[in-house]
């Protein structure tokens, strides 16, 4: 960057700096700190968030410095580990579960100058907090549009993790695509009441398996689901979920959604360097890079596949949103009226399956 | 034959094998406390056989040498426990419950690099010819051959502890240690060899979760298996046959809960999910109002007391 | 060759060298273990245990030591009372949770109203949610001869399913965008156990152990209740002729540390947890059954135990944010520490004597 770039974005950022919430200097090194919920070897949704903080190292060289805790408990563990983060001189912190949305919005009114940023919250109480999350639904969408056409039993299934609008969202992505191209399909979902536990991933997965399921996707981290499914020797196939999974790409793995963290983190360690950085609340998708499809393998059918590919080129370029009407909600009334496509807010708080899914969501 | 939309046939097969890693573990337990040991760091020794099975198949390429490692990795840990216990005569509840935390914290700095890594699988036992008869097929010849080894287990602790020598010393050091030393056994010897025991049938129960039932290794694998193993032993009155039963009726409402959900049944998810628990407690409840005439429960005499030779 | 000869009384000098040797061991061969990890060993050792007391973050982290301490003391000295009768409650991390819920629940009802006397009546209801859930294995015992290891330690279950009931239905916050979580007590100053210094980390929970564990001591020192207690724990034939009823030992003993630890449990939702999560309990209950050992079951020594597991805690976590030692590195520390104090502590009670101690018959 030439000094007359470095000079230009100083002053517009001391302009900004007496009205709305730019932050003014850039910085010549920065401390990156990232709080995670999981073990790094998780293989999944902390797997990726580490992935993206080694961009950030590759990115920016000796101008960063990484320094991470792992399996962080939510609460006042996470609290603590914040506050001492603050306190050791981090100058961006990355909070990577939602749980820890109470404790992010704390430790930040007591550190102002310190960047907070949240993954898959919503609160930002104080100015330093800035929010983020990715369009998991979008690839749902083509995980059910797969499954619709693949399936030879016609029924497909879910392992939910717990009962929350992004996961609520999920479910009736995938089962909305597949009944799209499958008007007999039936939606199975198995509640597994954690984000991670591989054994009871297992269970679930057999479960479905053994109710004649042949499709299944999970919203839960690890390979368990695809192991199991693995044993069927090709009857059952699945996805990748939160990272590519690739092991079982000969195996049932047939696509998968990757949670690439890379784009994102860069882009703001970067604004933070150079000065631009502004709080922000930002839902990527496709479009953004960080919902990544994974490689859909040859067991899929080239029709199909030529059909998953052009959704999702479809949702990056915004001309197709998964959530356009006409949709009902599972009681019967409308939600979306023919062309209408979902607004956040929709999305955010949803708490309905859409019609024709038969199972209730656990109170 | 449906009922509910669950066949009942893959149900019982499934349930055969998801309680194996709670059979064997309880098995070994059970052996060590009616030694008059109670070691609650089954658990640690699960996850860090485990961790050490899945390592040995991996790096050896042979299922079989992974159960074996599991199996010498839990034994390894459990001398930990034998030695704070039998020649430190240190609390075993305390020490158990130290046990678990360190084997869980050696196996999760064990495993990394292993993650994400796929075994190499243990196939069907018997061929398909057998496995594929109608109801009998799936239920008994349809597992792999640590099922059949835990089934042969059962009958050779019953066995063991009913009829034999060896049995009648254990129960002897279990009821009154006192006693049996003063006829000469050596107490600490035979739990130190009934401990190991439980550590070897702990470790390869926690290697079937690692190697056959999920498979990988993660970090926390075995996710709490081992209390619940341990309350199987005490659920079964320390007797192999109901450590069996036990095994699975538990891992049976566990299976049967998440069928009943994909099924789409009813019942909401969360009573469903506290199910095993508290069908494990009122069965306890009616097994053991049942004995109310005796002075006490089951429990060898001296289960939890250390011994030191006096003399 | 060495034996092992038992001492007439406990040695005085042992009982207080005893923590210090063994701290001084397990500092050895950790230090060995992290110089194998390939990180520098009294960087580690200093940063567990120097800096958290005297370190650049101290002032913090001080007050850090109390918050994670003391619920670890409130729950232990209820357990050691049982413990010393050999009635084995495994389960306090269930009444636990039961008593954050039960707590929690009505400070929720009356969330919107002020008043002095909301605090006492949450914390009223946590202790007896705590004591109820006691007497579920406490009841069972006495009536039906039930094995209370078992009960208590299968109502833990129980109670984490309950607790994610709470989170994600009857307790879950309206306003929270339909994610799991119930309000956050910090907004509500009537129900909120805040420090009672600004800062200190001592809330109520941690007042409450201190004077606990004095009340506790005076018990077993004094009162009847603790001299039954122990002559139960050493003696159980001549308690029985002593006339101490059995039944009603296991009721009490029960019904205080199943009290006991749903103060704790109410304590820690209202204060440092903040709100009730799916997982806001972080293993306290079985910590503590650790804690309770270590002080050797002895209200004073539990307060000093307590204060040490709080530190290799704390201390652990600053060793792996700064020094990027894995998690699972401080759990095998910690491990270590208590194997050491276990086996040093032999010596309290016995000698070591060297030659085969056979005695010598005639001349």
């Amino acid at each position: 960057m030439n000094r007359r770039t470095l000079l230009a974005s100083a002053a517009m950022g001391l302009t900004l700096a007496f009205g709305g919430q730019a932050f003014a200097q850039g910085m010549d090194s920065a401390k990156v700190c990232f709080v995670y919920v999981g073990p790094i070897g998780d293989g999944g949704w902390t797997f990726q968030h580490h992935e993206g903080a080694l961009a950030v190292k590759e990115a920016f060289g000796d101008k960063v410095e990484i320094q991470f805790q792992e399996s962080v408990p939510e609460g006042a563990d996470a609290e603590r580990v914040l506050t001492q983060m603050a306190l050791g001189g981090c100058n961006i912190i990355f909070t990577t579960s939602f749980g820890y949305m109470d404790a992010t919005n704390a430790v930040a009114a007591q550190f102002p100058d310190v960047k907070f940023e949240h993954a898959t919250g919503y609160k930002r109480d104080s100015a330093n907090v800035s929010t983020y999350n990715a369009r998991f639904y979008e690839g749902r969408a083509i995980q059910g549009h797969i499954a619709g056409k693949m399936t030879t039993s016609n029924k497909i299934g879910y392992i939910g993790s717990f009962p929350i609008p992004e996961v609520v969202m999920g479910i009736n992505a995938y089962y909305l695509h597949a009944k799209a191209v499958n008007p007999d399909v039936e939606l199975s979902v198995v509640w597994a009441y954690t984000w991670f536990d591989p054994a009871k991933e297992a269970d679930a997965a057999k479960a479905l398996i053994d109710q004649g399921v042949d499709v299944i996707a999970a919203h839960t981290d690890s390979t368990a689901p695809l192991a199991e499914a693995a044993k069927t020797e090709g009857k059952v196939i699945g996805f990748g979920q939160a990272s590519d999974m690739a092991a079982y790409k000969d195996g049932p793995r047939v696509t998968s959604i990757i949670d690439n963290w890379a784009p994102y983190y860069v882009k703001r360690v970067g604004a933070l360097l150079d000065g631009s950085y502004a709080q922000a609340d930002a839902w990527e998708g496709i479009a953004g890079g960080e919902v990544e499809i994974g490689e859909i393998t040859d067991k899929v059918p080239a029709d199909v596949k030529a059909e998953a590919l052009a959704m999702s080129a479809a949702i990056a370029a915004g001309t197709y949103h998964p959530f356009t009407g006409p949709i009902n909600k599972q009681d019967g009334t409308p939600w979306l009226a023919e062309g209408v496509t979902a607004p956040d807010g929709d999305l955010l708080g949803m708490n309905f399956y859409v019609e024709g899914i038969t199972a209730e969501i656990p109170k | 034959m449906d009922f509910g939309g669950i066949d009942p046939v893959i149900l019982i097969a499934t349930l055969i094998a998801s309680a194996v890693p709670i059979l064997l573990a309880a098995l070994g337990e059970t052996v060590v406390e009616r030694s008059g040991v109670l070691n609650l760091g089954v658990e640690g020794m699960m996850i860090v056989g485990a961790l050490g099975g899945f390592v040995i198949a991996v790096q050896t390429g042979s299922p079989f040498l992974g159960f074996v490692g599991g199996a010498v990795t839990g034994a390894a840990l459990s001398l930990i426990f034998a030695a704070l216990t039998q020649v430190f005569l240190a609390n075993q509840v305390a020490t158990g419950l130290a046990l678990t935390l360190f084997g869980l914290g050696a196996s999760s700095l064990g495993g990394q690099g292993y993650n994400g890594i796929k075994p190499p699988a243990t196939g069907q036992f018997f061929p398909d010819a057998l496995a594929d008869l109608p109801v009998i097929g799936p239920i008994v010849f349809g597992h792999d051959w640590v099922v059949y080894f835990g089934v042969a287990m059962v009958a050779l602790l019953w066995w063991v502890l009913k009829s034999t020598r060896v049995g009648l010393i254990i129960r002897a050091v279990g009821e009154s240690h006192e006693a049996a030393h003063a006829l000469g056994y050596k107490v600490n010897r035979v739990r130190l060899g009934c401990i190991v025991f439980g550590g070897a049938m702990a470790g390869m129960g926690g290697a079937y979760v690692s190697l056959i039932r999920v498979p990988q290794w993660v970090d926390g694998i075995t996710n709490g298996v081992g209390w619940i193993a341990l309350a199987i032993v005490v659920f079964a009155s320390w007797k192999p046959w109901r450590v069996l039963i036990g095994a699975w009726l538990f891992g049976g409402i566990t299976v049967l809960q998440l069928n009943l959900q994909a099924a789409g049944s009813s019942i909401p998810v969360e009573y469903l999910s506290m199910a095993p628990y508290l069908i494990t407690i009122i069965v306890l409840v009616v097994m053991s109002a049942g004995r109310k005439g005796k002075s006490g429960s089951n429990a060898p005499a001296c289960l939890g007391q250390n011994f030191h030779a006096s003399r | 060759m060495l034996r092992l000869e038992k001492r007439p009384t406990p040695s005085q000098f042992w009982l207080y060298a005893t923590p210090v040797v063994a701290v001084l061991l397990t500092m050895i061969v950790g230090g060995m273990l992290f110089a194998a990890m390939g990180k520098d060993p009294f960087a580690v050792i200093r940063t567990i245990f120097w800096d958290p007391l005297f370190g650049g973050m101290s002032g913090y982290l001080r007050g850090q030591l109390i918050v994670k301490a003391g619920p670890l003391i409130l729950i232990a000295i209820g357990l050691a009372l049982g413990f010393r009768a050999g009635i084995w409650n495994i389960g306090a991390e269930g009444q636990y949770i039961m008593g954050a819920i039960s707590g929690a629940a009505v400070g929720l009802y009356f969330h919107s109203m002020e008043g002095f006397w909301i605090f006492p009546l949450m914390v009223l209801a946590g202790a007896l949610g705590g004591w109820a859930w006691g007497m579920i294995p406490a009841l069972l015992k006495t009536k039906f001869n039930t094995n209370e290891i078992l009960v208590s330690l299968m109502l833990v279950y129980v109670a984490e399913s309950i607790l994610a009931m709470a989170a994600t239905g009857f307790l879950r916050d309206p306003d929270g965008m339909g994610f799991p979580g119930s309000k956050n007590f910090r907004n509500y100053p009537s129900a909120h156990n805040a420090d009672l210094i600004a800062g200190s980390g001592l809330h109520w929970g941690g007042l409450a152990a201190l004077i606990g564990a004095m009340i506790v001591a005076a018990i077993l020192l004094w009162h009847v209740l603790g001299f039954q207690i122990r002559l139960a724990g050493q003696a159980p034939r001549a308690a029985r002729f002593h006339g101490v009823n059995p039944s009603k030992l296991v009721v009490l003993c029960m019904g205080i540390s199943g009290g006991l630890a749903g103060l704790a449990g109410v304590f820690e939702v209202t204060g440092p947890a903040a709100q009730i999560t799916i997982n806001f309990n972080v293993g306290y209950g079985f910590t503590a059954i650790i804690v309770a050992f270590l002080g050797r079951l002895n209200p004073i020594g539990i307060v000093l135990a307590g204060f040490l597991m709080a530190l290799t805690y704390v201390g652990g976590e600053m060793a792996s944010t700064q020094l990027g030692l894995p998690t699972a590195a401080v759990q095998v520390f910690q491990g270590m520490l208590l194997f050491f104090l276990l086996a040093v502590d032999v010596l309290t009670n016995y000698r070591v004597r060297v030659g085969s101690g056979a005695v010598k018959v005639g001349g």
